[in-house]
């Protein structure tokens, strides 16, 4: 069934027992996009990925993978994914090598294929000299990297990817996001649930904040910044202290924040604080060390989204 | 297309038995209740009894046969679980049905190798077998019937640990041993033993093998082979189907 989108979701919801862990999303993802999809703990970020995977059922709602059902057409979805769920479940009584042509034997992949790719993908990651050890004796970092190995294996059209560089090392963390972006520049859908901000930001063409199991608002992470009303700020610093108090009163403030030597105003119009700002510093003879203006961090808007969920 | 799609699914069970070969043979619970349980249990029976060979044989092959062929199927799933490798295999294209023919059939290749082992001590110490055919038959039969029967055992309770359904399983094998004609013939048996003895597939191959060694069984051969034939399939279908409404909440 041809479409224009890798996943479409409709009204998705998922009950356990009296909590609603996903309740009635719906949200799509074009082919060949990053999406990620941000959220804090317990949002609903990894039970939706493990429904769109088929691992667990909804129980309400539909959702397609390039157009074929989930439940009815589960194989056939799950042929198009790889996946890099959440919880690390390599066999660890087994080799890196004997996991990857397990994972290609599952997919339906040639042999040959399978040790070809095998090879080239351990190499592209690093594994390749320990291939033949046990996994149970891989860190953290290579047992994560040997996950996407077994993910692309199958050279899947969409890779789900669930938190994929939570706990690694920050050069591990490089390599991870940079192989995530040149798979997706090949034409990969790539579907990324994170609760990293600056990753979400540096990787997603659009971005789905989920909160409580609810979609809090979809779009690109340029977009959601600039529509946040409320979170442009003003950085200043004088050259003596001053009391936050007076400046939290300024008319027009609504936010008054310490950081380190600076003070930090979340304001609806800058510019009307700082002609309040050059006042205050002229009539209390302070003299004024810094004063930038400061557009909302994807972090402000999701805190903020997330306390209004 | 149907055929194709049996055939792919079949392949993919055979990755899954090559896995679990590699994994589970050599698992500590499989070894124990496998192999050295049914070994020490049968030199217990045997040791200070003069029985000629021509009967022991029989208990000998038919307690390898179902403890080996039951001691694989258990550990898997709630193994799997445990270390949510179980998640990786349900979210890779491969049936539910396709995860758990695995399963059996790497639990049928244990029990059916090891089960060789007797035959050959039985052949090495001067037991004819008189219908071979019938005897290599009824082990792949009744291997494939306690195989499937082992799956059986770890659909309920839906749990993660091995040990308990290790114990649990026990609890249930144990009895089945002791009411199957492995250390007393059916025909010895007063009539309720008879009756409960009808009830375990084990019974069913003890006698086969009697009747494949010595020439005489209790039951008619074809009684035997239709009703391990039966319990085979009626043990696959039910395992796979609890399990199917059960794994979710292993997941």
């Amino acid at each position: 069934m041809p479409t224009e989108n890798a996943v479409e979701v409709s009204n998705l919801t998922k009950h356990f027992g009296e909590l609603v862990a996903v309740d009635h999303i719906s949200f799509q993802v074009k082919k060949g996009e990053l999406f990620g999809f941000l959220g804090p703990n317990a949002a609903g970020k990894t039970t939706t990925i493990r429904m769109l995977t088929g691992v667990i059922k909804p129980d309400d709602g539909a959702a397609s993978v390039f157009g074929y059902g989930i439940l009815r057409e589960g194989l056939k979805t799950r042929q198009l994914m790889g996946i890099v769920p959440e919880m690390a479940n390599a066999y660890v009584d087994l080799s890196a090598w004997n996991n990857l042509m397990l994972i290609g034997e599952l997919y339906g992949v040639p042999k040959s294929l399978r040790r070809e790719r095998a090879t080239r993908l351990l190499k592209e990651f690093g594994l390749y000299e320990r291939r033949n050890h046990l996994v149970r004796g891989y860190s953290r970092g290579m047992k994560q990297k040997l996950l996407l190995c077994m993910a692309l294996i199958n050279e899947p059209q969409i890779l789900f990817l669930d938190e994929p560089t939570s706990g690694l090392d920050v050069e591990s963390q490089r390599l991870i996001r940079d192989m995530i972006r040149d798979f997706n520049r090949n034409g990969v859908t790539v579907f990324l649930t994170t609760h990293n901000m600056d990753e979400a930001n540096q990787l997603c063409d659009r971005i789905a904040i989920i909160n409580r199991g609810k979609i809090a608002a979809i779009d690109s992470p340029e977009r959601l910044r600039l529509r946040s009303s409320g979170l442009q700020s003003i950085e200043v610093s004088f050259d003596r202290g001053v009391d936050i108090e007076e400046l939290s009163k300024f008319h027009g403030v609504n936010e008054a924040k310490k950081m380190g030597d600076k003070i930090r105003l979340y304001v609806d119009e800058p510019s009307e604080v700082i002609d309040k700002l050059l006042d205050f510093s002229r009539s209390k003879n302070l003299k004024i060390i810094t004063l930038n203006t400061l557009a909302p961090t994807l972090e402000d808007v999701f805190l903020k989204l997330v306390k209004e969920g | 297309m149907e055929t194709n799609l049996f055939w792919e699914q079949f392949t993919r069970s055979l990755a899954i038995v090559k896995k679990n070969i590699r994994i589970y043979y050599s698992k500590g619970p499989v070894i124990i209740f496998g192999l050295l349980v049914p070994f020490f249990l049968f030199l217990s029976f045997y040791i200070g009894r003069n029985m000629p060979a021509k009967a022991l044989i029989p208990g000998l092959l038919g307690m390898t046969a179902f403890f080996t062929a039951t001691s694989v199927g258990p550990a898997i799933v709630p193994w799997e679980a445990r270390a949510k490798t179980l998640e990786r295999l349900i979210s890779s294209p491969v049936s539910i049905w396709t995860i758990f023919l695995g399963d059996v059939l790497s639990s049928f290749l244990f029990g059916a190798l090891v089960s060789v082992f007797p035959i050959i001590v039985g052949l090495c110490i001067g037991v004819q077998i008189v219908n071979p055919l019938i005897l290599g038959f009824g082990v792949v039969l009744a291997t494939f019937c306690f195989a499937s029967f082992s799956i059986l055992l770890s659909a309920y309770p839906p749990t993660d640990t091995p040990a308990s359904v290790m114990m649990l399983s026990s609890m249930i094998k144990f009895p089945l041993v002791f009411i199957s004609g492995i250390f007393i013939p059916i025909e010895e048996l007063p009539a309720w033993g008879k009756t409960i003895s009808s009830i375990s597939p084990l019974t069913y191959f003890t006698d086969l093998a009697r009747y494949s060694i010595s020439g005489k069984g209790y039951y008619p051969i074809e009684l035997d082979l239709i009703v391990l034939a039966v319990f085979a399939i009626a043990f696959l279908v039910s395992a796979i189907k609890i399990h199917e409404r059960t794994m979710q909440k292993r997941l």
